[in-house]
């Protein structure tokens, strides 16, 4: 029988939760690295016993762990992030120049195909791959250097790149988005870059259709369709049909468009998930209720999901990596909150259920199906 | 013989439990007792001193024989009670967060 293990990053350590294909009884591991920022906890799709941890703390900096069993037993293995040449500068919040500064891993993706590789996207923003099992790790260069790199600035966050897709039918393109930078791709294997932020508008920098300097906040693809993406903007919600090279708005009907999570079902490639979030002052939901919002349609038409979901008194946040899906029949979709709560819905968002309800602040959810 | 006293998240990713105790060649400094820290433990490389730099980290701080050693040079002599194991060489996580 299939199991699914949900892979939960936190403020304070990371947690294993299993269950069988019903989803209903939770086994609760953890915490695993406890003290430590858990920014992102993910397992490699070639081979799912093993898995990439980002763990950090102001004290002591940048550590990786993996597992390669499964979460049973870990090992730290290289934490040395060095950029490539002479790093430069990009823009500070007061618009001045600022040499990039190594802070910490936020995103770690492994390789579709091979489970040594895997990238990480940091702060201050740029993209590394390790092809040794995160032994060593280099940096791709080109997406710094692809010249619009002086004038990234970092949003509420930090400078981070914390989203990486990796194409399942092209090993050479990928897609990464930087706050507040924006969206990215390269068709030659992170050589080259090149922005993809034609027809996002962000009405707080100067130009509100510049090439660069949108805030971003996450982006997801159905593997079936790696030419559709689709986009939680700082506010809007929009979609491309290209790549990435020209994007449509499809907030539609949703409260608010602001937000951070972003999710795709897993067998219905125009049902997509997000979070609607009040606004980038006030980060907890509207009216302080906790809903999902489904389209069906691909965005435009939005429905509430509100089931087992609290609907009065929830001042929490969704965080931009802390929403996934299993991939069983019928599609699990899994989100954290910052206040601790991790809930899951077995039937692709109709009814929701709290997986546990006390952990530290949820900063990323990742779900393996295992046979 | 030199005794070092390792914070406790540390000590968790060293997998030690109490002092750590290294033999450190020729003179006894902060480099000296950090660069056999690091060869014995190599997870710590990075987290109490930049990789590239050899600074401590912000953050954490350096105690010995009941004095901060953080702002010393790191080829300054430690304390010869260090340097004959009487005393611990303290690596501390600073106080901050409330």
């Amino acid at each position: 029988m299939s199991e699914v293990r949900v892979l939960v990053g936190t403020r304070k350590g990371a947690f294993v939760l299993t269950s069988d294909a019903k989803r209903e009884q939770w086994d609760v591991s953890g915490p695993h690295f406890a003290g430590w920022e858990i920014y992102h906890f993910k397992g490699s799709p070639a081979d799912p016993s093993r898995l990439y941890v980002s763990q950090s703390t102001g004290w002591f900096g940048q550590l990786i762990q993996r597992s390669n069993d499964g979460g049973k037993t870990w090992e730290p293995m290289g934490n040395q992030f060095k950029y490539d040449g002479v790093p430069g500068t990009h823009q500070w919040y007061d618009g001045t120049p600022h040499p990039w500064e190594f802070k910490r891993v936020w995103h770690l993706e492994p390789s579709l195909t091979d489970p040594d590789t895997v990238y990480a996207g940091v702060e201050d923003a740029a993209l590394f791959r390790s092809n040794d099992g995160a032994q060593t790790w280099q940096e791709l260069a080109g997406l710094r250097g692809h010249g619009s790199g002086p004038r990234w600035q970092p949003g509420a966050g930090g400078m981070c790149l914390h989203t990486i897709i990796l194409d399942p039918d092209n090993p050479q393109r990928i897609f990464i988005a930087i706050s507040a930078a924006g969206a990215f791709r390269t068709d030659d294997g992170g050589e080259t870059w090149r922005p993809i932020n034609r027809g996002l508008k962000s009405q707080y920098i100067p130009d509100p259709d510049a090439e660069v300097g949108h805030c971003v906040h996450h982006i997801a693809m159905h593997p079936s369709r790696p030419n559709t993406l689709f986009m939680q903007k700082h506010w809007d919600v929009m979609r491309s049909d290209d790549s990435g090279d020209s994007w449509q708005e499809v907030s539609g009907n949703l409260p608010t468009d602001f937000g951070f999570a972003i999710d795709v079902h897993a067998h219905e490639p125009e049902t997509i998930y997000v979070v609607p979030i009040k606004s980038d002052s006030e980060h907890f939901p509207p009216d302080g209720k906790l809903r999902v919002f489904r389209s069906r349609t691909g965005g435009n038409e939005w429905e509430p999901l509100t089931k087992g979901l609290p609907q009065s008194d929830c001042y929490v946040n969704v965080l931009r990596d802390a929403m996934a899906v299993d991939s069983l029949d019928s599609c699990g979709i899994y989100f954290g909150t910052t206040g601790g709560q991790v809930y899951a819905s077995a039937n692709a968002g109709e009814n929701w259920a709290p997986i546990v309800r006390d952990l530290p602040a949820v900063l990323s959810v990742e779900v393996q199906t295992l046979p | 013989m030199i005794r070092v006293v390792l914070p406790a998240h540390l000590r968790t990713l060293a997998h030690v439990k109490g002092d750590v105790v290294l033999e450190v060649d020729g003179e006894v400094t902060q480099r000296s007792v950090l660069d056999a820290l690091e060869a014995s433990y190599p997870m710590l490389r990075g987290t109490i001193r930049d990789h590239d730099t050899q600074q401590r980290r912000g953050f954490v701080r350096f105690f010995a024989c009941e004095q901060d050693l953080s702002h010393e040079s790191p080829d300054t002599p430690l304390p010869e009670a260090v340097a004959t194991g009487a005393e611990p060489f303290f690596v501390i996580g600073a106080i901050a967060g409330g």
